[in-house]
């Protein structure tokens, strides 16, 4: 898939990834009646983020349900619908709601494929958001996706681009399984290049935003932007880093990750979740498990802060890692 | 309203799967009280006239999803007790491969969407496969089997609006066999249970679960109301759970007394209360019955031994089907 992707950096057109999101949306409905979309503002609003605008007007109000603010019930009833022949795609507006949800995710999507002997199985994406500083304070800017990670049965997929969005949404759709897409709510107007022509990208498969020899920057979402950033700063520095993007966490591209760990010897996880018993925890110890003989220090980790995310701009600010925070962390990670 | 116009032929086969249900239910917990079933079951016992009265006014495809208590929903959609029994044991031959259990038992086949070890967590899967039905046109209707506990839930208020707003053709059927577990339902319900589904403008009735001829009666025309596109209903069915929350509650005298459930088992008993009307009205003679009930023991006992036999899955199946 690098290749591809870099490919499209030639693609004249540019989308941001709510459009990509939205695009992606709009084929797959346009491809496959049994796909609608339910949530809380979908329709005429286009979400509160006002990524689907317009799909309303193209599919009608039986294909993207406006739901009263039942996350439990409404979510319940895209499990229902996808163990039925259906491919619902249900709108959790912020992924601070898991909590209103976990049991229809955790009990029952993402068990009844195995508990029933594989006789049933359920059809679903979960569309919902991450990330800190947008000044939404402690129950509107958590990242969660932990939760969904440690769940058997549930795909868990974190898009660090237009173009990945895209295709991997569409992958999500197509899917057999309860998948769990995240958004970053401050990577919405976030602009890329996105191909006219229709592609698709496999759930799995990890990419290499951009190679480099001294330290391997595992990022996810919109930690790869900042890790992205990172890297620019390390060159001044002299210091060549790599940075990978899993796109997905589960599954997950293990072999990837830990090439890259083994060509540069030294690797940080950023990832915008809690670090304690997190995804930068499950990840550095894969690498840990995988490549210890080829590291030449710990694996760095790096995460929101342990606390509930504040309001206050300074101490909103103050809980992720940031593109300066991870190149000193790389600085150190390398003696420099 | 006992519909004296139900069929013959119809009446006795809901007597042969009602007779199917006990015995299979006293098999269960035979094999629990001889320590030959791994964990629990939550037997059904007494409820039986509501499992058969409402899957007998059910089409094959319509769906149901059902409860921890649920052997009973299973077999009156249409599961078979060899492949039942299997899975009770944990065997490969089971519904689920052995992967689901008492709790778990679903069959897609006969529209059972399975049964649910989660209180009031098949209400959302349920509601979504009404959804499906509508959006499909394919004019399956489904039933949601719950227990009065899970009014307790606010999932259930939650799908019960959707339901009501979109017209989905979904019944739910609370069984209020009295205990939440081990507490009388009096101590957990405030207000009028009854004025719950009408506040969503949700159809709601009442029908008495021990009597089987007006289930079936009372459900059918709920059916047909939802499947010509009426929308969702609600139907409370009171009952009573003879044996305990499950097969190891013994000691019951804590919760409720003795002296309640025998009265049940001797005046309110669904099977013997049945038996009356098939001979009062001269719809069967005793010997069909006791055919009958011989004819279900032989498929029980034949059941039984297949289960028994049956291998295990072998541990290399244990991460199989995590995905489709």
């Amino acid at each position: 898939m690098p290749e591809t992707a870099l490919s499209i950096k030639e693609a004249v057109r540019e989308l941001t990834l709510g459009e990509a999101v939205r695009e992606a949306l709009a084929e797959e409905m346009r491809r496959d009646p049994r796909v609608f979309i339910l949530g809380e503002d979908v329709a005429e609003a286009g979400t509160a983020f006002k990524v689907l605008g317009g799909l309303v007007t193209e599919f009608g109000p039986d294909r993207v349900l406006d739901t009263p603010i039942s996350e439990a019930g409404f979510t319940g009833i895209g499990v229902g619908a996808g163990m039925t022949g259906m491919r619902p795609v249900v709108d959790i507006m912020f992924g601070d709601f898991a909590g209103l949800i976990m049991d229809q995710m955790a009990n029952q999507a993402a068990k009844i494929h195995y508990m029933s002997g594989w006789k049933c199985k359920c059809s679903m994406v979960l569309r919902t958001t991450l990330g800190a500083t947008r000044r939404s304070a402690a129950q509107h800017a958590q990242s969660l996706h932990a939760w969904f990670c440690h769940i058997p049965g549930l795909k868990v997929v974190m898009p660090s681009t237009p173009y990945d969005a895209k295709g991997l949404l569409k992958s999500a759709i197509r899917d057999d399984n309860p998948v769990v897409f995240y958004e970053d709510k401050m990577m919405y107007k976030l602009k890329g290049p996105v191909p006219e022509e229709e592609y698709t990208l496999p759930l799995g498969v990890a990419d290499v935003k951009r190679t480099g020899d001294d330290v391997t920057i595992i990022a996810t979402s919109s930690m790869v932007q900042v890790a992205l950033g990172a890297a620019k700063l390390l060159e001044e520095h002299g210091v060549s880093a790599e940075v990978v993007d899993p796109r997905t966490l589960w599954p997950l591209d293990e072999k990837t990750l830990i090439d890259s760990a083994r060509k540069t010897s030294r690797v940080i996880v950023v990832d915008e979740g809690y670090g304690r018993y997190g995804v930068t925890a499950e990840l550095a110890a894969m690498i840990q498990e995988n490549a210890f003989f080829d590291l030449e220090a710990p694996v760095k980790r790096m995460g929101a802060m342990h606390v509930p995310i504040p309001f206050s701009p300074p101490l909103e600010d103050a809980t992720v890692p940031t593109e300066r925070s991870v190149c000193e962390a790389a600085l150190v990670l390398c003696g420099k | 309203m006992s519909g004296s116009a139900i069929d013959t032929k119809l009446l006795l086969h809901m007597y042969r799967r009602m007779v199917m249900i006990r015995l299979f239910e006293e098999q269960v917990n035979d094999l629990y009280t001889r320590a030959l079933m791994p964990g629990l079951a939550h037997l059904y016992i007494g409820e039986e006239a509501i499992a058969v009265g409402v899957c007998e006014a059910l089409r094959a495809d319509d769906y149901i999803t059902s409860t921890h208590r649920g052997h009973g929903h299973c077999l009156a959609k249409g599961a078979a007790i060899d492949r039942m029994f299997a899975e009770l044991l944990g065997k490969e031959a089971g519904y689920c491969k052995g992967k689901g259990g008492s709790m778990h038992i679903a069959d897609p086949d006969t529209g059972n969407l399975g049964a649910n070890a989660i209180v009031a967590g098949s209400a959302g899967i349920a509601t979504g496969a009404a959804f499906s039905a509508k959006r499909l046109g394919n004019g399956r209707v489904a039933v949601c089997f719950f227990g009065e506990g899970a009014l307790g839930q606010g999932v259930v208020y939650e799908v019960m609006n959707m339901a009501a707003l979109w017209k989905l053709p979904v019944i739910y059927v609370c069984e209020n066999n009295m205990y939440n577990e081990y507490t009388h339902f009096s101590e957990t319900a405030a207000g009028d249970i009854m004025a719950r589904g009408p506040a969503f403008g949700v159809h709601s009735e009442t029908v008495d679960g021990q009597d089987v001829r007006a289930v079936y009666t009372v459900t059918k025309r709920l059916v047909e109301r939802a499947r010509s596109g009426e929308g969702p209903a609600f139907l409370m069915v009171p009952t009573y759970r003879f044996m305990g929350h499950h097969v190891g509650d013994i000691s019951r005298e804590y919760y409720r007394p003795k002296q309640e459930e025998q009265t049940w088992k001797t005046e309110r008993d669904p099977i013997k209360l049945f038996t009356d009307v098939l001979l009062t009205e001269k719809l069967a003679d005793r010997a069909s019955l006791d055919q009958i009930q011989s004819e279900v023991k032989a498929e029980i006992d034949k059941a039984v031994q297949f289960a028994m036999a049956a291998p295990y899955p072998s541990p290399d199946k244990v991460e199989q089907d995590v995905y489709a």
